[in-house]
């Protein structure tokens, strides 16, 4: 059963230094919003596949910050920021900086909105800011190589499971 | 002293994205394009020779005119990466979904043991 109406969406304009991502869940937004703020949650779902993510440090309230660590063999690439704002069940503010940039500086502002829509559902809008359309761009490549692995991966899964006949 | 410039810093400026966007619908000469913006001649003719100098915009002639025609396959890249992008995100909301569908069933099944 595939809904087109839970497909993920980008804005990223040429020459912007925003992206938005925007996405519907079949769940109420105290829910989704809980997926975000509880750190046993989040793990499942915001790692990527091949690499093990480790959370050093989450506290989801103003004023509050957050690193975590993402693992692949050797190699480990740690990001971190400081939570501005966090308002039950609407929205998240907080600050972004990927810690593997040869220079330290590039940070992102990122809010996520949760609004409720009819039926228990909830439509998720997240708006990351960047310093430069540089580092926005420099984002956007980011995810070349990881997006098309994570998936490969996914739809193997489904083909193990049985899921896609 | 001709640079070849970078076309993400090229079209970081809103009148030369108001300009690019004009001239993808419909090739315009100088003048033409200059009338649709609240800018001067001269600012106008700087920006197109921005635009003409990353590749962006091309000058074509037709008899006495010389028209600007847009050239758009650099754009193309960001719209490359930001699908990539999505994917990426995809790949985690897709997750999330699976997660969500189960705290909801767990939640059904603690309502209904009373």
């Amino acid at each position: 059963m595939t809904t087109t109406k839970n497909a993920t969406s980008i804005k990223a304009e040429p020459g912007k230094q925003e992206i938005i991502i925007t996405r519907e869940f079949d769940a109420p937004r105290e829910l989704v919003f809980k997926a975000f703020t509880d750190p046993k949650l989040v793990i499942q779902w915001l790692g990527p596949r091949d690499l093990t993510m480790t959370i050093e440090k989450f506290e989801p309230k103003a004023g509050g910050s957050y690193r975590y660590i993402h693992t692949m063999g050797e190699h480990s690439f740690g990001f971190h920021g400081v939570v501005h704002e966090v308002t039950f069940p609407e929205r998240i503010i907080q600050t972004f900086e990927f810690e593997g940039l040869p220079e330290k500086g590039h940070v992102a502002l990122e809010t996520a909105r949760f609004e409720a829509l009819p039926g228990g559902r909830t439509k998720l809008t997240t708006q990351s800011v960047f310093q430069s359309v540089t580092d926005r761009d420099g984002m956007l490549q980011s995810g070349m190589e990881r997006g098309v692995n994570d998936s490969h991966e996914r739809l193997d899964e489904l083909f193990d499971k049985g899921a896609v006949k | 002293m001709q640079t070849r410039r970078d076309v993400f810093q090229a079209i970081a400026d809103p009148t030369r994205r108001g300009i690019i966007q004009l001239i993808a619908a419909q090739s315009l000469n100088l003048n033409a394009i200059a009338e649709k913006f609240d800018v001067s001649r001269p600012a106008i003719s700087q920006h197109i020779k921005i635009l003409t100098e990353c590749g962006l915009i091309v000058i074509k002639k037709q008899g006495r005119e010389r028209y600007c025609e847009a050239r758009l396959q650099k754009l193309n890249e960001v719209a490359e990466w930001a699908e990539q992008y999505r994917k990426l995100w995809a790949g985690k909301f897709d997750a999330l979904d699976k997660l969500l569908i189960g705290m909801q069933s767990k939640k059904k099944k603690n309502g209904r043991k009373k």
